[in-house]
């Protein structure tokens, strides 16, 4: 081996690894049907899957009820996040609301989300506006949380210079508070962002708001479409996935100043 | 501080507690309608006293043992099994480079599927059953943890790492009194998402297939639209949940006693 393929190999060796995990995972599931483990109508092979999924990508109703989840999902975290961002800076900078409205979030925080469907549906029906309710009260904490904590965090010693350079409230708002919260309001948008398409889809298996959670659970109820089954589930992962990595790479851009970041770029 | 001083402080910290939500429930009974004055969308809001009273008739008493005691067993096992799971699994994938490089695309994928969307999945290989609910719980809390594990078993001191192989500790006091321990502020993260995770999988898996149980109550009173009932519901989780979140709030302070005393000295 020469010395300069070492550097090269060692690069290559996580993503090929990684594919290597992803092609045996493909091949124990192809595997497990194949020896009858389990029934094939009950877990299809792969390539039934990815049959299925290529039959479904050129059809224009799976986009467009594609189309309708990441629709809800946008809505619902554009609500939750500015509504978040602004109870969060407000509370947090005061800490008389802080201390008044402590035990109110603690409470009202761990409802899970699913429990309010059923006001959701009776108030609003089976209509976007239920689904959005839910997705909103669900990702609205994940933000909130993080925005309360963030601009709480400013150093001390930094406060003491501001005030004693004068600096006047606009000025300490955006030289003091918003570059101390910003790690923390884009961490916030992360875990917003996939909590929000949670509870999209799971509004729309619950409600029946058309959508991917609808085509899960149609596919669900068709006898013999497995499939189908499985295909949507792995469009829900692959949207996750995309999501998540969307929102890290925004998150890297916004704070490409900050030390988390660079201290990630020197290794 | 003088006594006098002392109350003044306890008074303040009672108001401060109970003043807002006091506020909230006074206003809401102020503005809501009774039951039998209310017209159209007023319905839907129904005030305090008949939410308190449908909670009373339908969660309290032979309903508690039926209805929300299974489904809080069911609970139970689903979180201790992701917990062992999780914990065992990410340790040992944390511990091998090769094996973490080798799943990480895979338990990412995992992770990213929106934990509700795995039910019709679990409900095809299991059945309607109890086992089904329970391994409902385990696929959607299971990720967080085990992720959450590894991530803190690779990023033990490296120092200490050599120092065990200095001093030729053995595999399994290394396990028990270096690597457990320096990932589990990490472990605890992780478990504080799966319980949520958890509470949210336990209701929807009875939402969906179930002729008892939390979920399959609640889904009945919307379905026969009994407002106060649905209601009722939202403060039973709500309950469920700060009650979930007080126990685990007890045992990470146990566990954890060392490391919330250690950030305190290191912040001065």
């Amino acid at each position: 081996m020469s010395l300069r393929s070492v550097p090269l190999l060692r690069r290559a060796r996580k993503p090929l690894l990684g594919a290597a995990g992803l092609l045996g995972f493909l091949a124990v599931w192809q595997l497990i049907p194949m020896l009858g483990l389990i029934d094939r109508e009950y877990l299809p092979y792969p390539t039934d899957v990815a049959a299925r999924l290529t039959q479904e990508l050129v059809d224009l109703a799976f986009w467009r009820r594609l189309g309708l989840t990441m629709q809800a999902w946008a809505i619902g975290l554009t609500i939750a996040s500015l509504a978040a961002l602004a109870l969060g800076a407000v509370i947090g900078l005061v800490p008389f609301l802080r201390r008044a409205t402590h035990t109110t979030v603690e409470f009202l925080r761990p409802i899970p989300s699913v429990a309010i469907v059923p006001v959701a549906v009776i108030i609003q029906g089976i209509s976007i506006e239920a689904a959005l309710i839910i997705t909103v009260y669900a990702s609205f904490w994940q933000m909130f949380v993080q925005v309360l904590y963030g601009v709480a965090d400013v150093d001390a010693v930094a406060r003491d210079t501001a005030r004693s350079f004068g600096l006047t409230m606009t000025e300490r708002l955006t030289k003091l508070v918003l570059p101390t919260a910003l790690p923390y309001v884009m961490t916030g948008l992360r875990l917003a962002a996939s909590v929000a398409l949670i509870l999209a889809i799971t509004a729309e298996m619950v409600i029946g708001n058309p959508g991917l959670g609808t085509l899960i659970m149609l596919s669900r109820s068709t006898p013999g479409d497995a499939a189908g089954l499985y295909a949507f589930v792995v469009v829900a992962g692959l949207l996750g996935v995309t999501i998540n990595a969307v929102f890290r790479r925004i998150e890297r851009r916004v704070l490409h100043w900050h030390q988390s970041i660079r201290g990630e770029e020197i290794l | 501080m003088s006594a006098a001083a002392r109350i003044k402080t306890i008074v303040a910290n009672l108001l401060f507690a109970a003043g807002l939500p006091v506020l909230i429930l006074v206003a809401w009974n102020a503005l809501a309608k009774k039951p039998d004055e209310a017209v159209g969308a007023e319905k839907f809001y129904p005030d305090p006293v008949t939410v308190g009273r449908a909670f009373a008739d339908n969660w309290i008493g032979p309903a508690f043992a039926h209805e929300v005691l299974p489904s809080l067993y069911r609970l139970g096992i689903g979180i201790v099994v992701s917990i062992v799971a999780g914990v065992a699994a990410g340790t040992v994938i944390g511990l091998l480079p090769w094996l973490r490089e080798l799943t990480e695309p895979v338990l990412e994928f995992f992770r990213a599927i929106p934990p509700p969307a795995l039910i019709p999945i679990v409900m095809l290989l299991l059945g309607i059953t109890d086992t089904m609910k329970i391994a409902v719980i385990v696929s959607g809390a299971v990720w967080p943890i085990l992720l959450n594990t590894i991530d803190g078993v690779r990023a033990t001191d490296s120092i200490m790492t050599e120092t065990a192989d200095a001093f030729r500790i053995t595999r399994w006091q290394r396990l028990w009194y270096l690597v457990l321990p320096a990932a589990s502020p990490r472990i605890m993260t992780g478990v504080r998402t799966g319980l949520s995770v958890a509470l949210i999988l336990m209701v929807i898996s009875e939402m969906f297939a179930s002729s008892s149980g939390l979920g399959y109550r609640i889904v009945y009173f919307q379905r026969n639209f009994l407002i106060a009932e649905s209601w009722s519901g939202i403060v039973l989780l709500g309950l469920t949940g700060v009650l979930l979140a007080a126990i685990f709030g007890f045992a990470e302070r146990r566990i954890l006693r060392w490391y919330h005393g250690m950030l305190e000295v290191e912040r001065g």
